[in-house]
Protein backbone atom coordinates (compact mmCIF):
# COMPACT_ATOMS: atom_id res chain seq x y z
CA UNK A 1 0.00 0.00 0.00
CA UNK A 2 0.99 3.67 -0.27
CA UNK A 3 3.67 4.72 2.23
CA UNK A 4 2.62 7.18 4.92
CA UNK A 5 4.62 10.38 5.42
CA UNK A 6 4.56 10.86 9.17
CA UNK A 7 7.12 13.64 9.59
CA UNK A 8 9.30 15.72 7.28
CA UNK A 9 11.62 13.33 5.47
CA UNK A 10 10.21 10.29 7.31
CA UNK A 11 8.09 7.63 5.68
CA UNK A 12 6.45 4.46 6.97
CA UNK A 13 5.96 1.51 4.62
CA UNK A 14 2.51 -0.05 4.91
CA UNK A 15 2.02 -3.75 4.17
CA UNK A 16 -1.10 -5.88 4.17
CA UNK A 17 -0.25 -8.91 6.32
CA UNK A 18 -3.68 -10.41 7.05
CA UNK A 19 -7.33 -9.75 6.20
CA UNK A 20 -7.50 -7.58 9.31
CA UNK A 21 -3.92 -6.45 9.78
CA UNK A 22 -1.47 -3.86 8.48
CA UNK A 23 2.24 -3.64 9.25
CA UNK A 24 3.60 -0.12 9.67
CA UNK A 25 7.32 -0.27 8.99
CA UNK A 26 8.85 2.95 10.32
CA UNK A 27 12.54 2.00 10.38
CA UNK A 28 14.98 -0.34 8.67
CA UNK A 29 17.36 -1.07 11.58
CA UNK A 30 17.28 -1.54 15.35
CA UNK A 31 18.15 1.72 17.10
CA UNK A 32 17.37 3.20 20.50
CA UNK A 33 16.36 6.38 18.70
CA UNK A 34 13.39 4.48 17.17
CA UNK A 35 11.67 4.01 20.51
CA UNK A 36 10.34 7.56 21.06
CA UNK A 37 8.90 7.54 17.54
CA UNK A 38 7.31 4.11 17.92
CA UNK A 39 5.79 5.06 21.28
CA UNK A 40 4.33 8.23 19.80
CA UNK A 41 2.99 6.36 16.78
CA UNK A 42 1.41 3.67 18.98
CA UNK A 43 -0.38 6.33 21.05
CA UNK A 44 -1.70 8.06 17.91
CA UNK A 45 -2.90 4.76 16.42
CA UNK A 46 -4.72 3.83 19.63
CA UNK A 47 -6.44 7.19 19.69
CA UNK A 48 -7.41 7.19 16.03
CA UNK A 49 -8.72 3.63 15.73
CA UNK A 50 -10.43 3.58 19.14
CA UNK A 51 -12.97 0.77 19.28
CA UNK A 52 -11.92 -0.47 15.85
CA UNK A 53 -8.47 -1.42 17.20
CA UNK A 54 -8.22 -5.11 18.10
CA UNK A 55 -4.51 -5.31 18.93
CA UNK A 56 -1.32 -3.35 18.48
CA UNK A 57 2.11 -4.98 18.61
CA UNK A 58 5.09 -2.62 18.71
CA UNK A 59 8.45 -4.18 17.87
CA UNK A 60 11.91 -2.78 17.07
CA UNK A 61 11.08 -1.07 13.80
CA UNK A 62 7.40 -1.81 13.26
CA UNK A 63 3.88 -1.52 14.60
CA UNK A 64 1.54 -4.36 13.74
CA UNK A 65 -2.03 -3.06 13.71
CA UNK A 66 -4.93 -5.50 13.90
CA UNK A 67 -8.30 -3.84 13.33
CA UNK A 68 -11.92 -4.95 13.48
CA UNK A 69 -12.67 -6.12 9.96
CA UNK A 70 -16.40 -5.69 10.47
CA UNK A 71 -15.82 -1.94 10.87
CA UNK A 72 -12.97 -1.23 8.46
CA UNK A 73 -11.50 -2.54 5.24
CA UNK A 74 -7.79 -2.22 4.46
CA UNK A 75 -8.20 1.06 2.53
CA UNK A 76 -10.18 2.64 5.37
CA UNK A 77 -7.66 1.42 7.93
CA UNK A 78 -4.85 2.86 5.80
CA UNK A 79 -6.59 6.23 5.53
CA UNK A 80 -7.19 6.27 9.28
CA UNK A 81 -3.53 5.49 10.01
CA UNK A 82 -2.33 8.14 7.55
CA UNK A 83 -4.49 10.79 9.29
CA UNK A 84 -3.35 9.60 12.72
CA UNK A 85 0.36 9.72 11.95
CA UNK A 86 0.47 13.06 10.11
CA UNK A 87 2.79 15.48 11.87
CA UNK A 88 4.07 12.89 14.35
CA UNK A 89 6.60 14.04 16.94
CA UNK A 90 8.68 11.65 19.06
CA UNK A 91 7.49 10.97 22.59
CA UNK A 92 10.01 12.32 25.13
CA UNK A 93 11.97 9.40 26.55
CA UNK A 94 11.59 10.92 30.02
CA UNK A 95 8.08 9.43 29.93
CA UNK A 96 9.57 5.99 30.61
CA UNK A 97 10.31 4.70 34.13
CA UNK A 98 13.77 3.84 35.44
CA UNK A 99 14.38 0.45 37.06
CA UNK A 100 17.48 -0.79 38.86
CA UNK A 101 17.43 -4.58 38.78
CA UNK A 102 19.57 -6.58 41.24
CA UNK A 103 21.44 -9.46 39.61
CA UNK A 104 23.59 -12.18 41.11
CA UNK A 105 26.25 -12.78 38.45
CA UNK A 106 27.60 -16.29 38.98
CA UNK A 107 28.52 -19.26 36.77
CA UNK A 108 26.12 -21.55 38.68
CA UNK A 109 23.15 -19.52 37.49
CA UNK A 110 24.82 -17.88 34.49
CA UNK A 111 26.90 -20.55 32.75
CA UNK A 112 28.02 -18.24 29.90
CA UNK A 113 29.50 -15.69 32.30
CA UNK A 114 33.03 -17.20 32.12
CA UNK A 115 32.61 -17.92 28.39
CA UNK A 116 31.78 -14.33 27.49
CA UNK A 117 34.35 -12.99 29.95
CA UNK A 118 37.08 -14.99 28.21
CA UNK A 119 35.93 -14.22 24.69
CA UNK A 120 35.67 -10.48 25.28
CA UNK A 121 38.98 -10.39 27.13
CA UNK A 122 37.31 -8.40 29.90
CA UNK A 123 37.50 -11.05 32.61
CA UNK A 124 34.51 -11.78 34.85
CA UNK A 125 34.61 -8.58 36.95
CA UNK A 126 35.13 -6.49 33.83
CA UNK A 127 32.26 -8.11 32.02
CA UNK A 128 29.93 -7.56 34.98
CA UNK A 129 31.01 -3.92 35.26
CA UNK A 130 30.34 -3.31 31.56
CA UNK A 131 26.93 -5.08 31.62
CA UNK A 132 25.97 -2.90 34.61
CA UNK A 133 27.58 0.15 33.04
CA UNK A 134 24.69 1.56 31.08
CA UNK A 135 20.92 1.90 31.20
CA UNK A 136 19.15 -0.18 28.56
CA UNK A 137 16.03 0.82 26.70
CA UNK A 138 13.05 -1.55 26.67
CA UNK A 139 12.30 -1.93 22.95
CA UNK A 140 9.37 -4.30 23.07
CA UNK A 141 7.60 -6.95 25.14
CA UNK A 142 7.03 -10.26 23.44
CA UNK A 143 7.89 -13.94 23.06
CA UNK A 144 6.29 -14.81 26.41
CA UNK A 145 4.38 -12.61 28.89
CA UNK A 146 6.73 -10.06 30.40
CA UNK A 147 9.79 -10.87 28.27
CA UNK A 148 11.36 -7.44 27.64
CA UNK A 149 13.75 -7.03 24.72
CA UNK A 150 16.36 -4.50 25.90
CA UNK A 151 19.49 -3.00 24.47
CA UNK A 152 21.79 -2.24 23.17
CA UNK A 153 24.76 -3.76 25.01
CA UNK A 154 28.22 -2.54 24.06
CA UNK A 155 29.56 -4.33 20.97
CA UNK A 156 32.26 -6.05 23.06
CA UNK A 157 29.51 -7.80 25.06
CA UNK A 158 27.56 -8.96 22.00
CA UNK A 159 27.30 -12.73 21.63
CA UNK A 160 25.42 -14.97 19.19
CA UNK A 161 22.57 -17.08 20.49
CA UNK A 162 23.42 -20.67 21.50
CA UNK A 163 23.48 -23.08 18.57
CA UNK A 164 21.09 -25.35 20.46
CA UNK A 165 18.64 -23.55 22.74
CA UNK A 166 18.17 -24.81 26.29
CA UNK A 167 14.93 -26.69 26.95
CA UNK A 168 14.49 -25.01 30.31
CA UNK A 169 15.79 -21.61 31.38
CA UNK A 170 14.86 -20.72 35.01
CA UNK A 171 12.76 -17.64 35.77
CA UNK A 172 14.85 -14.55 36.50
CA UNK A 173 17.76 -15.61 34.28
CA UNK A 174 19.57 -12.63 32.76
CA UNK A 175 21.04 -13.11 29.33
CA UNK A 176 22.56 -11.60 26.22
CA UNK A 177 21.54 -12.38 22.63
CA UNK A 178 23.47 -10.48 19.96
CA UNK A 179 23.40 -6.86 21.18
CA UNK A 180 20.25 -7.32 23.23
CA UNK A 181 19.81 -8.24 26.84
CA UNK A 182 16.78 -9.61 28.67
CA UNK A 183 15.42 -11.33 31.75
CA UNK A 184 13.42 -14.54 31.39
CA UNK A 185 10.21 -13.79 33.32
CA UNK A 186 9.16 -17.43 33.65
CA UNK A 187 10.61 -20.86 33.02
CA UNK A 188 10.82 -21.31 29.26
CA UNK A 189 13.03 -22.66 26.51
CA UNK A 190 15.69 -20.17 25.48
CA UNK A 191 18.88 -19.68 23.52
CA UNK A 192 20.44 -16.58 25.07
CA UNK A 193 23.80 -16.52 26.88
CA UNK A 194 23.07 -16.54 30.61
CA UNK A 195 25.14 -14.36 32.94
CA UNK A 196 23.23 -14.41 36.21
CA UNK A 197 19.84 -14.26 37.87
CA UNK A 198 17.59 -11.63 39.43
CA UNK A 199 15.39 -12.32 42.46
CA UNK A 200 12.71 -10.03 41.03
CA UNK A 201 9.54 -11.42 39.59
CA UNK A 202 8.61 -9.49 36.48
CA UNK A 203 4.97 -10.39 35.96
CA UNK A 204 1.97 -10.47 38.27
CA UNK A 205 -0.78 -13.11 38.32
CA UNK A 206 -2.57 -11.23 35.52
CA UNK A 207 0.48 -11.52 33.28
CA UNK A 208 1.20 -7.79 33.50
CA UNK A 209 4.85 -6.82 33.26
CA UNK A 210 6.87 -4.51 35.50
CA UNK A 211 8.47 -2.93 32.41
CA UNK A 212 6.97 -1.06 29.47
CA UNK A 213 8.53 -0.14 26.14
CA UNK A 214 10.50 3.06 26.55
CA UNK A 215 11.47 2.27 30.16
CA UNK A 216 15.15 2.33 31.10
CA UNK A 217 16.66 -0.63 32.93
CA UNK A 218 20.00 -0.73 34.72
CA UNK A 219 21.49 -3.88 36.27
CA UNK A 220 23.16 -3.81 39.66
CA UNK A 221 25.46 -6.65 40.76
CA UNK A 222 24.60 -8.14 44.17
CA UNK A 223 26.24 -10.96 46.11
CA UNK A 224 24.71 -14.34 46.84
CA UNK A 225 23.56 -13.34 50.34
CA UNK A 226 21.73 -10.24 49.16
CA UNK A 227 20.21 -12.26 46.30
CA UNK A 228 18.82 -14.81 48.78
CA UNK A 229 17.64 -12.07 51.12
CA UNK A 230 15.64 -10.58 48.22
CA UNK A 231 13.95 -13.93 47.68
CA UNK A 232 16.18 -15.31 44.91
CA UNK A 233 16.34 -19.00 44.09
CA UNK A 234 19.97 -20.23 44.02
CA UNK A 235 19.38 -23.64 42.47
CA UNK A 236 21.96 -24.08 39.72
CA UNK A 237 21.06 -24.71 36.11
CA UNK A 238 20.84 -28.31 35.12
CA UNK A 239 24.14 -29.29 33.53
CA UNK A 240 23.93 -29.29 29.77
CA UNK A 241 24.89 -32.27 27.69
CA UNK B 1 -26.87 -23.72 37.88
CA UNK B 2 -26.19 -26.99 36.11
CA UNK B 3 -22.97 -28.93 36.46
CA UNK B 4 -21.23 -31.69 34.58
CA UNK B 5 -18.28 -33.61 36.01
CA UNK B 6 -15.25 -34.32 33.87
CA UNK B 7 -14.46 -38.05 34.16
CA UNK B 8 -11.58 -38.37 31.68
CA UNK B 9 -9.49 -35.71 30.00
CA UNK B 10 -6.12 -35.03 28.38
CA UNK B 11 -3.86 -31.95 28.25
CA UNK B 12 -5.38 -31.28 24.80
CA UNK B 13 -8.90 -30.69 26.14
CA UNK B 14 -9.49 -27.19 27.45
CA UNK B 15 -11.90 -24.33 27.90
CA UNK B 16 -11.70 -21.78 25.07
CA UNK B 17 -13.58 -18.75 23.81
CA UNK B 18 -12.96 -16.00 21.24
CA UNK B 19 -9.54 -15.27 22.74
CA UNK B 20 -7.68 -12.52 24.55
CA UNK B 21 -7.28 -9.14 22.85
CA UNK B 22 -5.66 -5.80 23.58
CA UNK B 23 -2.77 -7.49 25.41
CA UNK B 24 -0.46 -8.55 22.57
CA UNK B 25 1.90 -5.63 23.35
CA UNK B 26 2.56 -7.28 26.73
CA UNK B 27 3.75 -10.50 25.08
CA UNK B 28 0.47 -12.24 25.91
CA UNK B 29 -0.86 -14.45 23.16
CA UNK B 30 -4.38 -14.62 21.76
CA UNK B 31 -5.53 -18.12 22.64
CA UNK B 32 -9.15 -19.05 21.88
CA UNK B 33 -10.85 -21.80 19.89
CA UNK B 34 -8.54 -23.07 17.16
CA UNK B 35 -11.54 -23.74 14.89
CA UNK B 36 -13.51 -20.56 15.54
CA UNK B 37 -16.10 -21.47 12.90
CA UNK B 38 -17.11 -24.67 14.71
CA UNK B 39 -17.12 -22.80 18.03
CA UNK B 40 -19.46 -20.28 16.39
CA UNK B 41 -21.84 -23.03 15.23
CA UNK B 42 -21.86 -24.73 18.65
CA UNK B 43 -22.83 -21.46 20.31
CA UNK B 44 -25.29 -20.49 17.57
CA UNK B 45 -27.19 -23.75 18.09
CA UNK B 46 -27.96 -22.63 21.65
CA UNK B 47 -28.52 -18.95 20.86
CA UNK B 48 -25.35 -18.00 22.78
CA UNK B 49 -22.99 -15.15 21.99
CA UNK B 50 -20.82 -16.65 19.24
CA UNK B 51 -17.61 -16.49 21.28
CA UNK B 52 -19.07 -17.78 24.57
CA UNK B 53 -16.85 -20.25 26.43
CA UNK B 54 -16.83 -23.77 24.92
CA UNK B 55 -14.97 -26.98 25.64
CA UNK B 56 -12.40 -27.74 22.93
CA UNK B 57 -11.94 -31.51 22.77
CA UNK B 58 -8.85 -32.38 20.72
CA UNK B 59 -8.51 -35.99 19.50
CA UNK B 60 -10.96 -37.41 22.09
CA UNK B 61 -10.25 -39.43 25.26
CA UNK B 62 -12.63 -37.09 27.04
CA UNK B 63 -15.85 -37.74 28.93
CA UNK B 64 -18.20 -35.95 31.26
CA UNK B 65 -21.22 -36.92 33.36
CA UNK B 66 -24.34 -34.80 33.74
CA UNK B 67 -25.51 -34.07 37.29
CA UNK B 68 -28.92 -33.01 35.93
CA UNK B 69 -30.82 -33.09 32.65
CA UNK B 70 -29.23 -30.69 30.20
CA UNK B 71 -29.15 -29.47 26.61
CA UNK B 72 -25.71 -28.93 25.11
CA UNK B 73 -24.54 -28.44 21.52
CA UNK B 74 -21.83 -30.18 19.56
CA UNK B 75 -19.94 -28.92 16.49
CA UNK B 76 -16.71 -29.51 14.62
CA UNK B 77 -14.94 -32.85 14.38
CA UNK B 78 -16.67 -36.21 14.62
CA UNK B 79 -14.70 -37.68 17.54
CA UNK B 80 -17.09 -40.60 17.91
CA UNK B 81 -19.11 -38.97 20.65
CA UNK B 82 -21.53 -41.37 22.34
CA UNK B 83 -24.17 -41.31 25.05
CA UNK B 84 -25.05 -44.75 26.37
CA UNK B 85 -23.39 -46.30 23.35
CA UNK B 86 -25.38 -44.23 20.89
CA UNK B 87 -23.26 -42.32 18.35
CA UNK B 88 -23.86 -38.56 18.22
CA UNK B 89 -23.04 -36.55 15.12
CA UNK B 90 -21.76 -32.97 15.32
CA UNK B 91 -23.71 -29.88 14.25
CA UNK B 92 -26.64 -30.55 16.54
CA UNK B 93 -27.79 -30.23 20.09
CA UNK B 94 -27.25 -33.00 22.62
CA UNK B 95 -29.70 -33.94 25.34
CA UNK B 96 -28.27 -35.59 28.44
CA UNK B 97 -30.35 -36.95 31.30
CA UNK B 98 -29.05 -36.76 34.87
CA UNK B 99 -26.36 -39.40 35.37
CA UNK B 100 -25.65 -39.97 31.70
CA UNK B 101 -22.09 -39.78 30.38
CA UNK B 102 -21.04 -38.11 27.15
CA UNK B 103 -17.88 -39.69 25.84
CA UNK B 104 -15.48 -38.75 23.01
CA UNK B 105 -13.44 -41.71 21.79
CA UNK B 106 -11.25 -40.57 18.91
CA UNK B 107 -11.16 -38.94 15.48
CA UNK B 108 -13.44 -40.22 12.71
CA UNK B 109 -13.40 -36.90 10.81
CA UNK B 110 -11.46 -33.85 11.97
CA UNK B 111 -9.44 -33.26 15.13
CA UNK B 112 -11.35 -30.82 17.36
CA UNK B 113 -14.91 -30.97 18.65
CA UNK B 114 -16.62 -28.08 20.41
CA UNK B 115 -19.14 -28.52 23.19
CA UNK B 116 -21.27 -25.53 24.12
CA UNK B 117 -23.65 -25.00 27.04
CA UNK B 118 -26.60 -22.59 27.41
CA UNK B 119 -25.14 -19.14 28.08
CA UNK B 120 -21.59 -20.52 27.89
CA UNK B 121 -19.55 -22.43 30.47
CA UNK B 122 -18.73 -20.39 33.55
CA UNK B 123 -15.08 -19.53 34.17
CA UNK B 124 -13.16 -16.53 35.47
CA UNK B 125 -12.20 -14.03 32.83
CA UNK B 126 -8.49 -13.28 32.96
CA UNK B 127 -7.57 -10.21 30.89
CA UNK B 128 -11.00 -10.33 29.30
CA UNK B 129 -11.11 -14.01 28.36
CA UNK B 130 -11.27 -17.50 29.81
CA UNK B 131 -9.24 -18.99 26.91
CA UNK B 132 -6.82 -21.57 28.31
CA UNK B 133 -3.17 -20.90 27.40
CA UNK B 134 -0.89 -23.26 29.32
CA UNK B 135 2.29 -21.46 28.28
CA UNK B 136 1.02 -18.09 29.55
CA UNK B 137 -0.59 -19.70 32.64
CA UNK B 138 -3.82 -17.86 31.87
CA UNK B 139 -7.45 -18.91 31.55
CA UNK B 140 -9.37 -22.13 32.11
CA UNK B 141 -11.54 -23.06 35.09
CA UNK B 142 -8.97 -21.94 37.67
CA UNK B 143 -7.72 -18.99 35.66
CA UNK B 144 -4.13 -20.27 35.66
CA UNK B 145 -3.99 -22.00 32.30
CA UNK B 146 -4.72 -25.59 33.34
CA UNK B 147 -6.34 -27.93 30.83
CA UNK B 148 -9.51 -29.76 31.88
CA UNK B 149 -8.85 -32.69 34.21
CA UNK B 150 -10.82 -35.55 35.74
CA UNK B 151 -12.88 -34.26 38.65
CA UNK B 152 -13.35 -30.72 37.26
CA UNK B 153 -16.89 -29.35 37.50
CA UNK B 154 -18.10 -27.61 34.35
CA UNK B 155 -20.97 -25.29 35.20
CA UNK B 156 -23.42 -23.18 33.21
CA UNK B 157 -26.26 -20.93 34.23
CA UNK B 158 -28.06 -20.17 30.96
CA UNK B 159 -31.74 -20.91 30.39
CA UNK B 160 -32.78 -24.10 28.61
CA UNK B 161 -34.01 -22.85 25.24
CA UNK B 162 -35.39 -24.64 22.23
CA UNK B 163 -32.15 -25.46 20.39
CA UNK B 164 -31.69 -24.37 16.79
CA UNK B 165 -30.96 -26.78 13.97
CA UNK B 166 -28.20 -26.66 11.38
CA UNK B 167 -29.49 -27.75 7.98
CA UNK B 168 -28.03 -31.27 8.12
CA UNK B 169 -28.05 -31.61 4.33
CA UNK B 170 -25.32 -28.93 4.27
CA UNK B 171 -23.10 -29.38 7.31
CA UNK B 172 -20.33 -26.79 7.64
CA UNK B 173 -17.22 -27.80 5.72
CA UNK B 174 -14.24 -28.73 7.89
CA UNK B 175 -12.44 -30.84 5.30
CA UNK B 176 -9.16 -30.03 3.57
CA UNK B 177 -10.49 -31.01 0.13
CA UNK B 178 -10.71 -27.37 -0.94
CA UNK B 179 -7.37 -25.49 -0.95
CA UNK B 180 -6.55 -23.28 2.02
CA UNK B 181 -6.52 -19.59 1.10
CA UNK B 182 -3.43 -17.49 1.69
CA UNK B 183 -3.47 -13.70 1.85
CA UNK B 184 -0.11 -12.94 0.26
CA UNK B 185 2.08 -10.40 1.94
CA UNK B 186 4.79 -9.82 4.49
CA UNK B 187 8.14 -10.98 3.00
CA UNK B 188 6.51 -12.83 0.08
CA UNK B 189 8.47 -10.85 -2.52
CA UNK B 190 11.77 -12.18 -1.13
CA UNK B 191 11.03 -15.83 -1.87
CA UNK B 192 12.41 -17.31 -5.08
CA UNK B 193 10.03 -17.52 -8.02
CA UNK B 194 10.34 -21.30 -7.96
CA UNK B 195 9.36 -21.33 -4.27
CA UNK B 196 6.25 -19.27 -4.93
CA UNK B 197 5.32 -21.57 -7.80
CA UNK B 198 5.90 -24.70 -5.68
CA UNK B 199 4.03 -23.31 -2.68
CA UNK B 200 0.80 -23.09 -4.67
CA UNK B 201 1.34 -25.94 -7.09
CA UNK B 202 2.35 -28.82 -4.88
CA UNK B 203 0.74 -30.81 -2.09
CA UNK B 204 1.62 -30.18 1.55
CA UNK B 205 1.51 -32.81 4.27
CA UNK B 206 0.58 -31.95 7.86
CA UNK B 207 3.52 -32.83 10.13
CA UNK B 208 3.02 -34.52 13.53
CA UNK B 209 4.57 -31.38 15.05
CA UNK B 210 1.24 -29.57 15.17
CA UNK B 211 -0.29 -27.90 18.19
CA UNK B 212 -2.20 -24.76 19.15
CA UNK B 213 0.95 -22.68 18.62
CA UNK B 214 1.58 -23.75 15.06
CA UNK B 215 1.19 -26.42 12.40
CA UNK B 216 4.25 -27.46 10.41
CA UNK B 217 3.77 -28.41 6.77
CA UNK B 218 6.08 -30.74 4.85
CA UNK B 219 6.61 -30.36 1.13
CA UNK B 220 8.79 -28.50 -1.35
CA UNK B 221 11.59 -26.53 0.27
CA UNK B 222 10.91 -22.76 0.15
CA UNK B 223 13.88 -20.45 -0.31
CA UNK B 224 13.93 -17.02 1.29
CA UNK B 225 16.42 -14.71 -0.42
CA UNK B 226 15.83 -11.45 1.45
CA UNK B 227 17.87 -9.62 4.07
CA UNK B 228 17.97 -10.86 7.68
CA UNK B 229 14.69 -10.11 9.43
CA UNK B 230 14.14 -7.96 12.48
CA UNK B 231 11.48 -9.53 14.72
CA UNK B 232 8.01 -8.06 14.29
CA UNK B 233 4.40 -8.68 15.33
CA UNK B 234 2.84 -11.69 13.65
CA UNK B 235 -0.76 -12.22 12.63
CA UNK B 236 -2.99 -15.19 13.30
CA UNK B 237 -2.48 -17.68 10.46
CA UNK B 238 0.90 -16.19 9.52
CA UNK B 239 2.95 -18.65 7.45
CA UNK B 240 6.52 -18.41 8.64
CA UNK B 241 9.39 -20.13 6.88
CA UNK B 242 12.43 -21.06 9.01
CA UNK B 243 15.79 -21.78 7.36
CA UNK B 244 14.83 -25.44 6.70
CA UNK B 245 12.27 -24.16 4.17
CA UNK B 246 9.31 -26.01 5.69
CA UNK B 247 6.52 -23.57 6.61
CA UNK B 248 4.81 -23.29 9.98
CA UNK B 249 1.28 -21.88 10.08
CA UNK B 250 0.93 -19.89 13.29
CA UNK B 251 -2.11 -20.59 15.41
CA UNK B 252 -3.99 -19.04 18.33
CA UNK B 253 -1.22 -19.68 20.87
CA UNK B 254 1.60 -18.33 18.66
CA UNK B 255 4.41 -16.19 20.05
CA UNK B 256 3.53 -12.49 19.77
CA UNK B 257 6.70 -11.40 17.95
CA UNK B 258 8.66 -13.48 15.47
CA UNK B 259 11.74 -13.17 13.32
CA UNK B 260 11.23 -15.69 10.52
CA UNK B 261 10.19 -14.46 7.07
CA UNK B 262 6.55 -15.00 6.15
CA UNK B 263 4.83 -15.85 2.92
CA UNK B 264 1.53 -14.33 4.05
CA UNK B 265 -1.28 -15.45 6.32
CA UNK B 266 -4.05 -18.01 5.98
CA UNK B 267 -7.52 -16.50 5.80
CA UNK B 268 -9.22 -17.18 9.17
CA UNK B 269 -11.80 -19.55 7.67
CA UNK B 270 -8.97 -21.60 6.15
CA UNK B 271 -7.08 -21.57 9.44
CA UNK B 272 -10.21 -23.00 11.10
CA UNK B 273 -10.14 -25.92 8.63
CA UNK B 274 -6.43 -26.45 9.26
CA UNK B 275 -7.24 -26.76 12.98
CA UNK B 276 -9.19 -29.89 12.01
CA UNK B 277 -6.21 -31.51 10.24
CA UNK B 278 -4.53 -34.66 11.50
CA UNK B 279 -0.86 -35.56 10.98
CA UNK B 280 -0.43 -37.03 7.50
CA UNK B 281 -3.39 -35.14 6.02
CA UNK B 282 -2.69 -33.53 2.67
CA UNK B 283 -3.64 -30.04 1.58
CA UNK B 284 -3.05 -27.38 -1.02
CA UNK B 285 -2.56 -23.64 -0.72
CA UNK B 286 -4.16 -21.03 -2.95
CA UNK B 287 -3.43 -17.30 -3.10
CA UNK B 288 -6.36 -14.99 -2.43
CA UNK B 289 -6.80 -11.22 -2.61
CA UNK B 290 -7.16 -9.77 0.89
CA UNK B 291 -10.43 -7.94 0.14
CA UNK B 292 -11.98 -11.06 -1.36
CA UNK B 293 -11.01 -13.06 1.75
CA UNK B 294 -12.48 -10.32 3.93
CA UNK B 295 -15.76 -10.46 2.00
CA UNK B 296 -16.09 -14.23 2.42
CA UNK B 297 -15.19 -13.84 6.11
CA UNK B 298 -18.03 -11.35 6.55
CA UNK B 299 -20.38 -13.85 4.83
CA UNK B 300 -19.44 -16.46 7.48
CA UNK B 301 -20.29 -13.96 10.22
CA UNK B 302 -23.58 -12.93 8.55
CA UNK B 303 -24.93 -16.48 8.43
CA UNK B 304 -25.14 -16.39 12.25
CA UNK B 305 -26.79 -12.96 12.41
Amino acid sequence: MKPINYAPGRQAQVEVVAIDGLMLRLFEAIDEANVPWLLAAAARVRGALGEALVDLVPAYTTLYVQYDLARLDAAQAHACLARALAGLAPEPVAAGQEHVVPVWYDPSVGPELPVLAARSGLGVPGLIARHCGRAYTVFALGFTPGFAFMGLVEPVLAAPRLATPRQRVPAGSVGIGERQTAIYPSVSPGGWNLLGRTPWSLVDAQGTCRFSPGDRVRFEAVGRDRFVELGGDCSPLEVRE
Amino acid sequence: MTALIVEHSTPLCSLQDGGRFGVRHLGITQGGAADWVSMGWANWLLGNPLAAAVVEVTLGQFSLRAERDCHLALAGADLEATVDGQHLLPWRSVHLRAGQTLQFKGPRAGARAYLAAPGGWLAPRVLGSCATVARDRLGGLGGRGAALAAGDRLVYRGPAREPRQVAVAQPPNISLAEPLQVVLGAQMAYFSGQSLFDAFDQTWVVDPRADRMGVRLCGPRLHYQGPPMISEGIPLGGIQVPPDGQPIVLGNDRQTIGGYPRLGALAPASLARLAQALPGDMLRLQPVVAEQARASHLRVLRQWA
